[in-house]
């Protein structure tokens, strides 16, 4: 299994390894690449820069996305912007700063070459995209404008006002569609992946639904990457779009490709709070709101009551009553600390009773001293659509008064544990963007999942797979009559009439819901032994019930949501146990990872270096049978390791 | 609150298809539309599993609709919410709609967009494949991955960038094209057109990229524009007809150009 893990990271100077791998990695003429087909599953930034990449370099891509377009991947939700070290600002950013507060930010549990490299990366993007005509927020000059995210004292996020993802996606899309055009790349719309094929131990295709026709279709190829995003809606409240699931990758991983550190959430400080049972998913406002928004409670909690009450106001409160807790307690970065900090401080707060609204878990994010300081117009222009968004679903005007906002599961940065190549423990399997879990450790900072995603797809992805592409020059066209493919189909048949078959008493819902209700409960933003052990048995009888008493309408043949979800579901059970097993094994606090046993005496996490500096790599062994964990030890050769400190 | 929800029911494309009326209560005012839908369908998949309910009728099953993101950016979400593309509010999609616009006892119809360019597949839920294939015929700026030039090498105005933007928040949703009494897809097509338009990097290809755009939507079954101004009333991101207006002029130097 070493042999399995080997990171393949080129030896050598930090700033070099890039460099000396790209040169040292085989490539593949262009007579050859018009032989090799690659099948890419997912379209979000990631998904969508990778198809358009391989099209243009003349390989035959297949790209397969779960919507009506490939526009419509939750990459498009992502909204504040994407960082890069150009230094424009001349705030004295570098390559280095940006791998910097990376790693920090990431709590000092990512791989510095591969982290070195998306930061080395990081400029051309912005060029890229530049060049496709995205239209970046640009000065009166002319030139690129940029603003600050959490965990870094520079401006380094280029962004279009509140709709970054959006924009960049769109910019992915639109290259993607010219090689559409040009039939270098094939799309296929409304396709859900449900299994992976491989041959002889190699990826050689996968099967999928469509999900108009219900028809089981196979595609066989050279190689598959998985660009299917994260898992974080195993937690059914989330920012995650509705359909968005970690579905692909989890059959990737009962296949026999290692799963990196599941446990590894993010949960986002700045969401909208949870309204009440009828609520189906949570909507995020973005982090660049912290660049001008004040987080704060009241002191006195007379005040909190008379909040909770509807007897005042929040405006009504006055300055020396309130409690800005994020520039009290880490005055270097106040408002602007990493994500996983912000979150677990609001926690703090509400947990010391302190929470704003009628649930008492909401804090207040304010604009009050930003209005004044630079007027309604520049903070309309600044975060317009978000403040609209905000007003649309909670009927209150943020210009009046503060926003109110709660953390929420946002991002997953486990996934598919990859190699330097992005290349799975099974050959021919590449992962990419957030389905993978390379470049943010425990924590990701906020900008910096667009540029990921990006990196991979249109920078790394194209030149690592042509490593393995080269080899294959030789080998013939897929034969999806192989009975590997026969088998992989019959199996996926067979899973959903055993779906249709149970015809039981409970929704679909109803056992996603309580399965999230066990995630965010025990394997959320505090987990502690007790808790996560009991998950695990909880998970466990939820599963069981699962399969004896779920309720699936209709047939396979048609276009049929609650099918959809129902598989979605089962893989959810399974993955939900796995990330509370991981957490439990992790018995330290990093990033977004916070065991309540290890923590300091104000209330920080405590990391245990001597024991824990390893990414936790899952293997499948199969049903109803233990994993393995095995280690992939971390080495910090160019930084030094550090307890984080956003103080001072 | 309460709500007679009347909603459209159609099995496939082919079949005819019919409203099927069914009554949801105790809705909280803060519920979104679309969460008002899924306790709709929980209730109608319950009828379903309940052999009582089934034997007085009740086998309807849930109801088909696309949604994803629910945050107002995938334009995923689409509908007729008594007639009103996205429903009875400003500048919002369909899953950005709150129970709090709608009267309590109010009888809600809930129909699939109708245009010629956008079949219905089931229920609710229609194809809106012809959006992608007018973008794919021209609506990007061909450069390859790699060897550009460095992002501020050219200044760009920033009003020109700002309405660039203004014209690229378009969802791709189609609530334009389901409001135009034509079944034009002018807006859309013109957002696209218009932003790439306001910048120099568009502008190298332009007059093949507004005639390719325009010719594809013409093949496709789109209407003619008779400035209605419908779909910028309706359009969730409130784009404005002038885009229209630009790309009617690139049309026509391109057209001069040949």
């Amino acid at each position: 299994m070493s042999e399995k893990l080997n990171s393949k990271i080129p030896e050598g100077p930090l700033s070099e390894k890039w460099t000396k791998h790209k040169s040292q990695i085989r490539v593949v003429s262009p007579a050859n690449k018009r032989k090799l087909e690659v099948i890419v599953v997912g379209t979000g930034l990631g998904g969508a820069s990778a198809a358009a990449a391989l099209g243009e370099l003349g390989y035959n891509v297949k790209v397969f996305c779960i919507s009506d377009s490939p526009r419509r991947a939750h990459s498009i939700a992502a909204q504040g912007g994407i960082n890069a070290a150009k230094n424009y600002p001349n705030d004295n950013d570098s390559i280095y700063r940006l791998f910097y507060d990376t790693i920090k930010g990431g709590d000092y549990r990512a791989r510095e070459g591969n982290v070195y490299r998306l930061a080395e990366v990081s400029n051309e993007i912005i060029d890229q995209c530049v060049a496709q005509g995205v239209p970046f927020a640009r000065e009166y000059g002319g030139l690129l404008d940029n603003r600050s995210f959490g965990g870094s004292q520079v401006s380094r996020t280029f962004y279009a006002r509140g709709q970054t993802g959006q924009q960049l996606l769109l910019g992915a899309y639109a290259a993607l569609n010219r090689q559409i055009h040009l039939g270098n790349v094939k799309s296929y719309n409304r396709r859900e992946m449900l299994d992976l094929v491989l041959i002889d131990g190699e990826a050689k295709g996968i099967i999928v639904r469509n999900l108009e026709t219900g028809e089981i279709e196979r595609h066989g190829a050279h190689a598959v990457v998985i660009a299917t995003g994260g898992y974080g809606n195993v937690f059914f409240l989330s920012t995650n779009a509705m359909n968005s699931n970690g579905s692909s990758a989890w059959q990737c991983y009962k296949k026999g490709a290692i799963f990196g550190n599941p446990s590894f959430a993010q949960i986002h400080p700045t969401c909208i709070p949870v309204h009440g049972e009828q609520q189906s998913k949570l909507t995020l406002m973005s982090e660049s709101l912290r660049n001008d928004g004040r987080i704060w409670v009241p002191k006195k909690k007379e005040d909190v009551e008379k909040l909770r009450t509807k007897k005042i106001l929040a405006s009504q409160i006055p300055e020396e009553d309130r409690d800005y807790y994020l520039e009290r307690r880490y005055p270097a970065f106040g408002n602007l600390v990493p994500r996983d900090v912000a979150s677990r401080a609001a926690k703090e707060r509400c947990d010391a009773g302190y929470g704003v609204n009628d649930t008492g878990l909401a804090v207040f994010l304010d604009f009050k001293s930003a209005i004044e300081r630079l007027g309604k117009k520049v903070i309309e222009e600044r975060y317009g659509n978000l403040f609209q968004m905000y007003e649309k679903i909670t009927d209150v005007n943020p210009y009046q008064e503060p926003m109110m906002i709660y953390p929420a599961i946002h991002y997953t940065m486990g996934g598919l544990w990859v190699d330097y190549n992005l290349e799975t423990t099974i050959p021919s399997l590449f992962s990419i963007g957030e389905a993978n879990f390379s470049d943010h450790g425990g924590n990701r900072l906020g900008a910096s999942a667009l540029m990921q995603g990006l990196a991979d797809g249109y920078f790394i992805l194209p030149y690592t797979i042509g490593d393995t592409l080269a080899k294959k020059i030789q080998v013939p066209k897929t034969d999806v009559n192989h009975p590997a493919f026969a088998q992989a189909e019959k199996e996926v048949k067979e899973k959903i009439t055993k779906l249709f078959a149970i015809k039981g008493k409970e929704t679909v819902d109803y056992y996603q819901k309580k399965l999230g209700h066990i995630m965010w409960d025990n394997v959320g933003m505090a987990r502690n032994e007790k808790g996560l052990k009991e998950a695990i048995e909880q998970i466990k009888v939820l599963k069981e019930e699962f399969w004896k008493n779920v309720y699936v309408p209709g047939t396979n043949e048609e276009f049929n949501q609650e099918l959809e979800k129902a598989i979605r579901t089962a893989d959810n059970l399974e993955l939900g146990e796995l990330m509370a097993k991981d957490a439990l094994n992790r018995f330290e606090s990093c990033g977004g990872h916070f065991r309540e046993e290890m923590q300091t005496e104000d209330g920080e996490t405590k990391r245990d270096d001597k024991n824990f500096m390893y990414v936790s790599c899952w293997e499948y062994t199969g049903e109803s049978k233990e994993p393995v964990m095995h280690k992939e030890h971390l080495n910090y050769e160019f930084v030094q390791i550090a307890t984080r400190n956003y103080k001072d | 609150m309460d709500f007679t929800l009347k909603v459209w029911r159609q099995k496939s494309a082919k079949d005819k298809g019919y409203f099927g009326t069914y009554q949801v209560k105790d809705i909280s005012p803060d519920t979104s539309f679309l969460e008002m839908m899924d306790i709709l369908n929980e209730q109608l998949i319950r009828e379903n599993i309940d052999p009582v309910a089934v034997s007085k009728g009740c086998h309807d099953g849930p109801v088909a609709f696309d949604h994803d993101c629910r945050e107002g950016i995938c334009g995923m979400c689409s509908l007729y919410i008594n007639g009103r593309a996205h429903g009875p509010d400003d500048d919002i999609t369909t899953c950005q709609l709150h129970m709090r616009k709608f009267k309590d006892g109010e009888t809600i119809t809930i129909e699939p967009w109708r245009s010629a360019g956008m079949p219905v597949i089931k229920d609710l839920v229609i194809n809106r494949n012809a959006l992608d294939q007018i973008l794919q015929a021209g609506g990007y700026v061909s450069v390859n991955t790699g060897g550009v030039p460095d992002a501020n090498t050219i200044p760009i105005r920033r009003e020109n960038a700002e309405e660039s933007m203004d014209a690229a928040s378009c969802v791709g949703c189609g609530a334009c094209i389901a409001t135009c009494k034509n079944g034009s897809a002018m807006l859309f097509v013109s957002a696209r057109v218009s932003s790439l338009a306001l910048l120099p990097q568009g502008k190298v290809e332009a007059a093949r990229r507004v005639k390719a755009m325009v010719s594809k939507m013409d093949e496709l079954g789109f209407g003619a524009c008779t400035n209605t101004r419908a779909c910028e009333m309706e359009c969730p991101k409130r784009i404005s007809i002038t885009h229209i207006a630009r790309m009617n002029r690139e049309f026509l130097k391109a057209k001069i150009q040949d």
